[in-house]
């Protein structure tokens, strides 16, 4: 089977929408309603957090859900019987985000296949030094047909992000500004200038921008430079709210993605 | 065997750079810049000039009589503690601020845990005039009360950090996030041989100034530039690296690292990495660790702020899993009773952190000929109140 990113890449390249939210919150069992609700609302594609006990490139909203997750027992093993018993309900391309010491525990190669067997199609680990990846893991996760997308930064040299592009076959992530998860997309100057830079270069990869996408205008700006944006945080403070949760979250992307009204 | 880093970044199995993309031009930088800023001859002539006339190097090494003959051998304390600041984690901080200086950076970050890193980068932040945050678990800045008050007369801002244990690992975290929020202007200053490579390296070369003074130190006193043994507690190994560094390759002088067991070994309340860890990555590098089977990092513990830290740099896991170097732990009760021994043997009130390689000498087969250098880390004004509230509580019948 085709990965499901790069069949929604060749049909899709605008206005995609990716939601991350952090697996086994707000209790160990939302994972599958929140993955259900999201599809049914119009996510394109989900981003499943791996709860860490210290997720270094996360703001305070990100880390207080891993911590709540782990504490509601949430592991590594128990995603994948959830998402086994799940996936067969939904059809959209399902990435995995977490940091490298617990699939290193886990062990990769048994990772990647767990992982494949579960229908995940993406995998963000973004401490995998690039170097790494390509000397090391590059054929693993061929042989699973797993795509692992990068991060490129304001900060990230061109020659870096050629590299990165040659690397990816799904696309990349485009971190907002210079941040942790959670900082508002201010859409200032230099912020759209750094978007219009990386537009120029003219990636095979589509770019989905992400760190401080958290409503309708930061989702639409995002959208404007990039084939489409990733909202966490914003989303996280949603399904905060343990009752309601699926009304919640269909309100919540109706709003993200509803068309720019006429009179503005 | 090599102990020292390879081209990579590892010492063997260890080390490397585990850092997400936000970081990674800074790393890099760092990576391409340092050992050309730092054997730079104006560079060189600065830090000499800096550590004789500010630090007051080099620091005396000390034959302890008294502590010797109740060891039964011939014992000298290398006295970081009179080191300016208190221990010897100014030896780095001094370092790193010129090479901030000459990356061009204009604000400066730390974590500390006991605050003696904290400290050590105020003051060399107030030195250069730069900006300066440092970042501290919240349990720490109440049992190092002291010492956040000397951050902030020295003008920096002292962040407590609630995240976590509240201890060094979470504000090493906080530093971290600080530093992706920061790229352009902001030079992180570790405060130990962790982190990403270069780190573990830059500070070790850093450090390495105190076995390079005792070689030549011991070489007048006793005819011999090499101990039989150096001794020196382990939290992220700063102290124990620099100890050791001109040593790792004379395979006469056997080295005798030491962490904190805690509550005990086997108590679920410790911190000796060497015993409990396994191979995984934190804060950047890979080395061992305490985690659950599911990779999550154990929250550490450890009377000593200092090696209160669930992780050792690379260079120690390779001294480690080479058999180089010896480790022992030591748990809190016995930590205490080494700092009342040298205030009372020695008129010396060591570190808590120090007062962990002291206690190893209990557990040493010494001969009398024996030679030992034992890295006084630093001294223990900050500890006060710790060592009072402990005295206290023992000295209350059935522990009440
Ligand atoms: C006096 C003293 N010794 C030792 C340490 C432990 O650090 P390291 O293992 O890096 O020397 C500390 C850390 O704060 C310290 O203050």
């Amino acid at each position: 089977m085709e990965n499901r990113l790069v069949t929604l890449f060749r049909e899709k390249r605008e206005n995609l929408l990716n939601v991350y939210f952090t697996a086994g919150f707000p209790e160990l069992e939302s994972t599958g309603v929140v993955l259900k609700t999201l599809e049914a609302a119009g996510a394109d594609i989900v981003e499943i957090g791996m709860p860490y006990s210290d997720p270094l490139a996360d703001g305070p909203t990100i880390q207080a859900s891993n911590t709540e997750a782990l504490r509601n027992g949430m592991s590594i093993r128990k995603l994948f019987s959830q998402l086994a018993e799940v996936r067969a309900q939904v059809s959209l391309p399902i990435i995995l985000m977490g940091y490298l010491n617990p699939v290193l525990q886990f062990g990769i190669e048994q990772f990647c296949q767990e992982a494949a067997r579960v229908g995940v199609d993406g995998l963000i680990l973004p401490d995998m030094p690039l170097h790494e990846y390509e000397e090391e893991y590059l054929p693993l996760f061929q042989k699973y047909n797993l795509s692992l997308i990068f991060l490129v930064t304001p900060q990230t040299a061109e020659e870096r992000i050629r590299k990165i592009d040659d690397l990816t076959n799904s696309f990349i992530y485009l971190v907002s500004s210079a941040s942790t998860t959670g900082i508002k997309v201010g859409g200032d100057s230099k912020q759209l200038q750094y978007f219009q830079r990386i537009q120029n270069l003219n990636l095979k990869n589509p770019k989905l921008i992400g760190f401080g996408i958290s409503d309708r205008s930061s989702f639409q700006l995002a959208c404007k430079y990039a084939e489409g944006a990733i909202i966490g945080s914003a989303f996280i403070k949603v399904i905060q709210e343990k009752e309601n949760l699926e009304q919640n979250i269909r309100q919540f992307i109706q709003e993200v993605k509803a068309p720019e009204s006429v009179s503005a | 065997m090599k102990y020292s880093v390879d081209e990579r970044g590892y010492y063997g199995n260890y080390g490397g750079a585990y850092i997400p993309e936000m970081l990674y031009p800074n790393v890099e930088e760092l990576r391409q810049k340092y050992l050309e800023i730092i054997y730079e001859p104006g560079f060189q002539e600065e830090l000499q000039g800096l550590l004789r006339d500010y630090v007051g190097r080099p620091t005396p090494l000390y034959y302890a009589q008294r502590l010797s003959e109740k060891f039964k051998a011939k014992i000298y304390l290398k006295r970081e503690d009179l080191a300016h600041t208190g221990a010897h984690k100014i030896n780095n901080t001094v370092g790193q601020i010129l090479l901030a200086k000459r990356l061009g950076k204009t604000r400066i970050i730390a974590e500390t845990g006991a605050g003696q890193h904290g400290v050590a980068t105020a003051t060399v932040c107030a030195l250069a005039g730069l900006e300066c945050v440092v970042y501290m678990g919240k349990i720490d800045t109440e049992r190092q009360k002291p010492n956040v008050a000397r951050m902030q007369l020295l003008g920096a801002t002292v962040v407590p950090v609630t995240s976590g244990s509240q201890t060094l690992k979470d504000a090493t975290n906080e530093a971290i996030r600080d530093w992706i929020s920061n790229p352009e202007d902001t030079h992180y200053i570790i405060g130990s041989v962790v982190g990403p490579h270069p780190y573990p390296d830059m500070v070790a070369r850093f450090q390495a100034v105190i076995s390079e003074e005792v070689k030549q130190q011991l070489q007048e006193k006793e005819g011999r530039a090499n101990p039989d043994y150096v001794v020196a507690c382990v939290g992220g190994g700063s102290n124990a690296a620099g100890a050791f560094y001109h040593y790792l390759n004379e395979p006469d002088v056997k080295l005798v690292a030491v962490e904190a067991a805690g509550h005990g070994v086997e108590t679920g309340f410790s911190a000796a990495t060497s015993v409990l860890g396994t191979l995984g990555i934190i804060h950047g590098s890979k080395t061992l660790l305490m985690q659950t089977e599911d990779g999550q990092i154990v929250e550490p513990h450890s009377i000593s702020a200092g090696l209160d830290y669930p992780g050792i740099g690379p260079m120690h896991a390779h001294l480690w899993e080479t058999g180089r170097a010896k480790f022992f732990s030591i748990t809190d009760d016995e930590a205490m009773q080494s700092v009342v021994l040298l205030s009372r043997l020695e008129g010396i009130i060591p570190a808590i952190e120090s007062a962990h390689a002291l206690s190893a000498l209990n557990k040493m087969e010494l001969k009398p000929t024996d030679v030992v250098v034992l890295n006084l880390s630093g001294r223990g004004d900050k500890d006060l109140a710790t060592i009072i509230n402990y005295l206290e509580d023992i000295e209350k019948p059935n522990g009440e």
